[in-house]
Formats: structure tokens, C-alpha cells, sequence
């Protein structure tokens, strides 16, 4: 009988913690699938941080190592400065990245550090229950800010993506989402291009992906997918902000090369 | 060993320490009074084709060195107290995560932003935790440039012996003195395994995995108390001090570092007015010679101790623990960056030798 799908082997295989509807799930599969398809599991190191993915650790079939809230980028930079040739990526939340780590991840960009960050934006803090994060969506309400944001009260959201594309260090960077079959294959795609532009030491490298949070936003799944289509994209629009110009094929092409084709 | 001795500043020291004992990751953020050692990393690392990265702030460095640590390399940041401060999070982390790797202090004086000349207000940070958490680290306060040298090397092997942080406690006069150093030809480098490192699994069937995280309040005891007797084994095997005359000595000083050279001058005058003063140096702050101070205090000529310190008095909370009531522990110091003159010292030695209860702690 033929093999239809396999569950990846760039996961543990341990059941997700997720809640039902989250998105979470999804990204951490399509990181697994993308190091099994280019070979790099083995020598591939996760810089896990702190919010509802702080035990993705336990996910990753790769080395791994858990950082403070917000600092995973600095780890990350101590664990690649040692091994240039290996893979390292952090993988972390909004409130994690744009909030308390905001200084971290702006100066591993601006240093052009060889890392790729997996930002996962659900405008919100889940694991600590809802709280307003520095992505929260104008008029959301959140569990600190139960009036909705109000510009004049709570400030702006802050586009990462944007921000960081701005700095001469950063190499490549996209936001994608996870809404259907085609975002889907464009999020992986992104993935796999982040981890070949680290590879080629283009410079610092990030795939935001807008996430769900069924549970703070008090949604089901499915409403949950329509509210981040209908308010989140229009605050967030997709798109290749830097590194529009790489050749991956090439890219692709001279890693495969350089492997002597083991992966082709 | 060849004799060949070079004068060199204290923090370049430290830095030229590190680097013979192997390490090739240097983070840091500049402060005063400690930049010599990034200058000195700064340039030398890079010739040598080691890691070395200005970080944006102390909070990145120490992160740095988790991870490079993490990683299973040797690894390096220094500070001063306010930058020591930033740093308690991932020192905690450190130590959660059983990681290797060393820190230096060059004290300066607090609270606050203080002021950049030479302290020791920084024991109870470095030697009670300072972060979250039921942790400790190995501090070892050198008091030449020679130790500075020397103890470097010995913090970057005890660290990886008992995989964890290692700091080397001074302060700016240190730091900043030139003194004759004498340098190994080959240093006394004990090469850990690490099989727990995370920098790749490289065909090992599982992943490795650093963390500190224990959701589950069992396994948390567990590692605490794993913690725990590690570091009860190290308080047994690992503690150094320095004792000077303490055979019939009336008066015992307790100082450590900076304070102990003033202190050993003021010995000799003390000895010249008739005067039977010993001294008990501490190396290392923690584990501290809780054991030996116990049984100098138990001696029957023993009258009292003195703390010595730059500080308001710190390390002197451990002399009275040690001393465990046997005899009275006084007390003199100067803080601020003031040093004490030698004067001040001995008259105090003197009030203590007249009426060892009076002024007593
Ligand atoms: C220093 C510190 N401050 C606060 C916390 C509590 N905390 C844990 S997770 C979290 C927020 C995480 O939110 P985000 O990064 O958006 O991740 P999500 O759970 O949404 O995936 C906070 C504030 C912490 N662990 N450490
Ligand atoms: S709280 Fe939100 S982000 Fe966290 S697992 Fe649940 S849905 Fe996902
Ligand atoms: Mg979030």
C-alpha cells in the first residue's frame, strides 16, 4: 500500500500540548518536515523560549536548548557563533520577541547574526492567559486591556516584520499565515527559504507567522481563522519584506550540490 | 614551569588567563572598572579566531554565554556590580540548567549607579544567590595579580568539574594594578567530556536537550536536591583560604581580597607594638571556610575577630555563623570606594585587645 503521509521525523512524536485550534501545531510540524527535506536535522539547534511553546524542546527531534523569556536570540547567537556550519533557529512568541525581547532580537538582526528566528504572532499573551501584547490589534480585547486597545491609552501594535526589515543585517524575512492549504505550502516554503539563507551566511533571517489563540481570543477554531482573515491581515499584510531579491533555486541548488546530492 | 615574569595589569590578567585556559567566547558590555578585559578580548580573541561580541546590554552577554555554554564551550563575560545585577537572571538560568561557564566582578561601589571606585558590597549578591532560585556559585576572590591569573584558570576547571558558574570576585584597585605575573607554559587544563552539550546531534540516537524547566513539582525537588548534594560536596572538598599566624594570635582578622593585603600590612605593625594578630583570608567566599574560622574560634587564645571589609559589613554575617557565639565578632569598615588606612585598622585592633566584648556584633 502506498505511503500517503508520514508523520515527520524532524518531531519527537510526543502528543502537543496545544489546545485545539491553535496553530502552534502546525508550524511546529512544518519546521519538522522542512529540516527531514533538506537533511539538517542532525545538525540543527531549537532555542526554545518562554510562552506556550516554552516545552517545543520536547517537539524538535533536534538539539535544543530552552532560554529565558525573551533572550532566546542572544542564546542563539552564543550557540551559532560556535558552530558556524550548523543550523540554529529560535522559536518565539510575540510577547516573547516584540515585547521583553525586543532589544535581544533587534540586535541579533542588526548584527546580521547567521540565526532564523520563528516568530509566532497571535496578538496576545496565551500562555499567561490573554494579557494585551505589543501585537494586540487596536479595539481587542484582552484580558489588560478589557476596553478594547485604545491608541491613546495603549499605544500601537508593533509590525515586526516591518521594523526589522529596515536593518542592513537582516537577510530575509516574510510573514505568512496558516488559514488554509495554500498559506500553508507558502509557510513552509518561507521556511525552508529562512533556513537556506542562514546557510548561505546572508545574515539574520525570520518567518512570522500570524497564529491563532482560540482560547484568549474566546473563539471557536474555526471563528478563530475568520477573525485572524477579517483583523489580523489587514494590520499584518503577508509578504516578502526583505530578501525579495534572493535566487533560492540557486540557493537550493548549491546546497544540494554541496551535499553531493544526498537530499535531492 | 619557567620563571619568565611579566608585569601586567590586573584585568589583562584575567583576560590572558582565560584565553590559556581555553576559552574562546568572550560577551560583554562595557563598564567601568573592567574594560581592559573586553579590550583585551576584543583584539586577542579575534587574532586567535575566538568569539568575541559587544552585546547590547549585560542581559544579552550572560544569554551569550548560556548558549555558548549550552553549546559545550568554554566560555567568559565580566562586569561590575551594576552590570553583575542585569546579569542574576541568566546566572540563575546558569545554574538551572547546570551549565559551565565563568563570570568576573570587579566590584564597584553601590547601591545604585554608586560610584566606579573599589568595593566588596557585592558578597551577599555573588555568595546568597542574587537570582531566583535555590543556587549557588563557586565565587573565588583573588588578592594579586599572580591569583587573579592563576584563579582564573582554576575557576574555568572547577566550572566545568562541577558544571557550573564560577565567578572571580575583585574590584578596581585590583583590576587596575600593575603587578609582575608569572605564567605557565602549559596550563593545568582538565578537559571535560560534555555528552549533554546541544550543538547538534550528529547521529546520536536521542537530542539533547539544556533546560531548566521542571513543570512538575517532583521532578523540581529532585533536581533541587540533586542541586543540593552537589553542592554540599563541593562545601566538603573545594574550600581555600589562606591562614596567617592564627597559632597564638589574640586577635584574628577575617578580610578577603584588596581588604587582606591592608590587612597584612597592618599585622606587622600591630606585631611591632607587642601585638598577636592572625588572619584568616577566605579565597573562596562560597564554599565558605565556615569549618576552619569554627575551629580557630574554639582555640583558647583566641580573644575576638574582626571582619575587614569594604563594605557595610557583609561577609561579616558569615564570620558570626562560623564563629557560632564562641567568641565576640566585631566589625570595621570603610565603603564607597574608600579604602581604610592601615591606622584606622589598627586602632581598632587595639580598642578590640583592650575590651574584646566592647562593640561586639
Ligand atoms: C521574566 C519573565 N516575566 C514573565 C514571565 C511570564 N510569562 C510566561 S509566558 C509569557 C507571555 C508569552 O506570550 P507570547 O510570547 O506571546 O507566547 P504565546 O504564549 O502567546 O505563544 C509571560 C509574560 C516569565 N516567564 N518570565
Ligand atoms: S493558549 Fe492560545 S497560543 Fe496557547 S496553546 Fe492555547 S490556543 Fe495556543
Ligand atoms: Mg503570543
Amino acid at each position: 500500500m502506498a505511503v500517503v503521509f508520514e508523520a515527520t521525523k524532524g518531531l519527537t512524536g510526543k502528543p502537543f500540548h496545544y489546545c485545539p485550534g491553535c496553530t502552534h501545531g502546525i508550524i511546529h510540524r512544518l519546521i519538522g518536515e522542512v529540516m527531514c527535506e533538506l537533511g539538517i536535522l542532525e545538525e540543527t539547534v531549537s532555542v526554545a523560549s518562554v510562552g506556550c511553546s516554552y516545552n517545543s524542546y520536547e517537539y524538535f527531534a533536534c538539539d535544543a536548548v530552552q532560554a529565558a523569556h525573551g533572550r532566546a536570540p542572544a542564546v542563539a547567537t552564543g550557540i551559532k557563533r560556535n558552530i558556524k556550519d550548523k543550523f540554529v533557529f529560535t522559536y518565539q512568541g510575540d510577547g516573547d520577541l516584540a515585547s521583553i525581547g525586543a532589544a535581544e532580537i533587534t540586535h541579533a538582526a542588526a548584527r546580521g547574526e547567521k540565526i532564523t528566528a520563528f516568530f509566532v504572532n497571535n496578538a496576545v499573551y496565551g500562555m499567561t492567559s490573554g494579557q494585551m501584547a505589543p501585537t494586540t490589534l487596536l479595539g481587542q480585547v484582552t484580558t489588560t486591556s478589557p476596553f478594547g486597545r485604545d491608541a491613546s491609552y495603549q499605544g500601537y501594535p508593533i509590525n515586526v516584520s516591518e521594523l526589522l526589515s529596515n536593518l542592513t543585517g537582516s537577510a530575509y524575512i516574510e510573514r505568512v499565515c496558516l488559514t488554509d492549504y495554500k498559506n500553508i505550502q507558502a509557510a513552509k516554503k518561507a521556511i525552508k527559504q529562512a533556513f537556506l539563507a542562514q546557510q548561505a551566511n546572508l545574515g539574520f533571517t525570520m518567518v512570522e507567522f500570524l497564529s491563532t489563540c482560540p482560547t484568549n481570543w474566546g473563539k471557536e477554531p474555526l471563528e478563530a481563522m475568520d477573525w485572524l482573515k477579517e483583523k489580523m491581515l489587514p494590520q499584518y499584510p503577508l509578504g516578502v519584506y526583505k530578501g525579495a531579491d534572493i535566487d533560492f533555486k540557486k540557493l537550493e541548488a548549491d546546497f544540494k550540490a554541496a551535499r553531493g546530492g544526498e537530499n535531492a | 614551569m619557567a620563571e619568565k615574569r611579566v608585569l601586567m595589569k590586573g584585568n589583562e590578567v584575567i583576560a590572558e588567563a582565560a584565553l590559556r585556559a581555553g576559552c574562546r567566547n568572550y560577551f560583554g558590555y562595557p563598564i567601568t572598572p573592567q574594560t581592559e578585559v573586553m579590550h583585551y578580548m576584543a583584539k586577542k580573541m579575534v587574532q586567535i579566531g575566538g568569539n568575541f561580541v559587544q552585546a547590547e546590554s549585560e542581559v544579552a552577554a550572560i544569554n551569550m554565554v548560556y548558549g555558548a555554554a549550552a553549546a559545550g564551550f568554554r566560555v567568559m563575560t565580566s562586569s561590575s556590580s551594576p552590570g553583575i545585577s542585569l546579569k542574576q537572571e541568566g546566572i540563575s538560568y546558569i545554574a538551572g540548567a547546570e551549565l559551565p561557564a565563568v563570570v568576573v566582578n570587579i566590584v564597584r561601589a553601590g547601591p545604585g549607579l554608586g560610584g566606579i571606585l573599589p568595593a566588596q558590597s557585592d558578597y551577599f549578591q555573588a555568595t546568597k544567590g542574587g537570582g531566583h532560585g535555590d543556587y549557588r556559585n563557586i565565587v573565588i576572590a583573588p588578592a594579586s595579580v599572580q591569583e587573579l591569573y592563576e584563579m582564573t584558570v582554576e575557576a574555568f576547571n572547577l566550572a566545568d568539574k562541577y558544571r557550573m558558574l564560577a565567578m572571580i570576585m575583585g574590584d578596581g584597585t585590583l583590576g587596575q594594578m600593575m603587578e609582575p605575573v608569572a605564567f605557565r607554559d602549559v596550563e593545568p587544563i582538565v578537559n571535560v567530556e560534555k555528552p549533554w552539550a546541544a550543538s547538534g546531534r550528529n547521529g546520536r540516537a536521542e537530542h539533547n536537550v539544556v533546560t531548566s524547566i521542571y513543570i512538575n513539582p517532583d521532578d523540581l525537588e529532585a533536581k533541587n536536591n540533586e542541586l543540593k548534594a552537589k553542592y554540599d560536596y563541593i562545601e566538603e572538598n573545594e574550600v581555600r583560604f589562606e591562614e596567617i599566624n592564627c597559632e597564638d594570635a589574640d586577635i584574628v582578622l577575617v578580610a578577603y581580597s584588596t581588604c587582606s593585603r591592608i590587612c597584612k600590612n597592618v599585622m606587622k605593625q600591630a606585631a611591632q607594638k607587642g601585638l598577636k594578630v592572625g588572619m584568616l583570608r577566605p579565597i573562596t567566599l562560597w564554599p565558605f571556610p565556615h569549618k576552619k574560622i569554627n575551629e580557630i574560634a574554639a582555640k583558647s587564645n583566641v580573644k575576638a575577630f574582626l571582619s575587614v571589609e569594604l563594605s557595610n559589613g557583609q561577609m561579616v554575617e558569615d564570620v558570626k555563623l562560623a564563629v557560632n557565639g564562641q567568641k565576640p565578632v566585631h566589625f570595621f569598615g570603610r565603603n564607597g570606594g574608600n579604602l581604610p588606612s592601615q591606622k584606622e585598622i589598627l586602632d581598632r585592633i587595639i580598642e578590640i585587645n583592650e575590651n574584646p566584648m566592647g562593640g561586639a556584633l
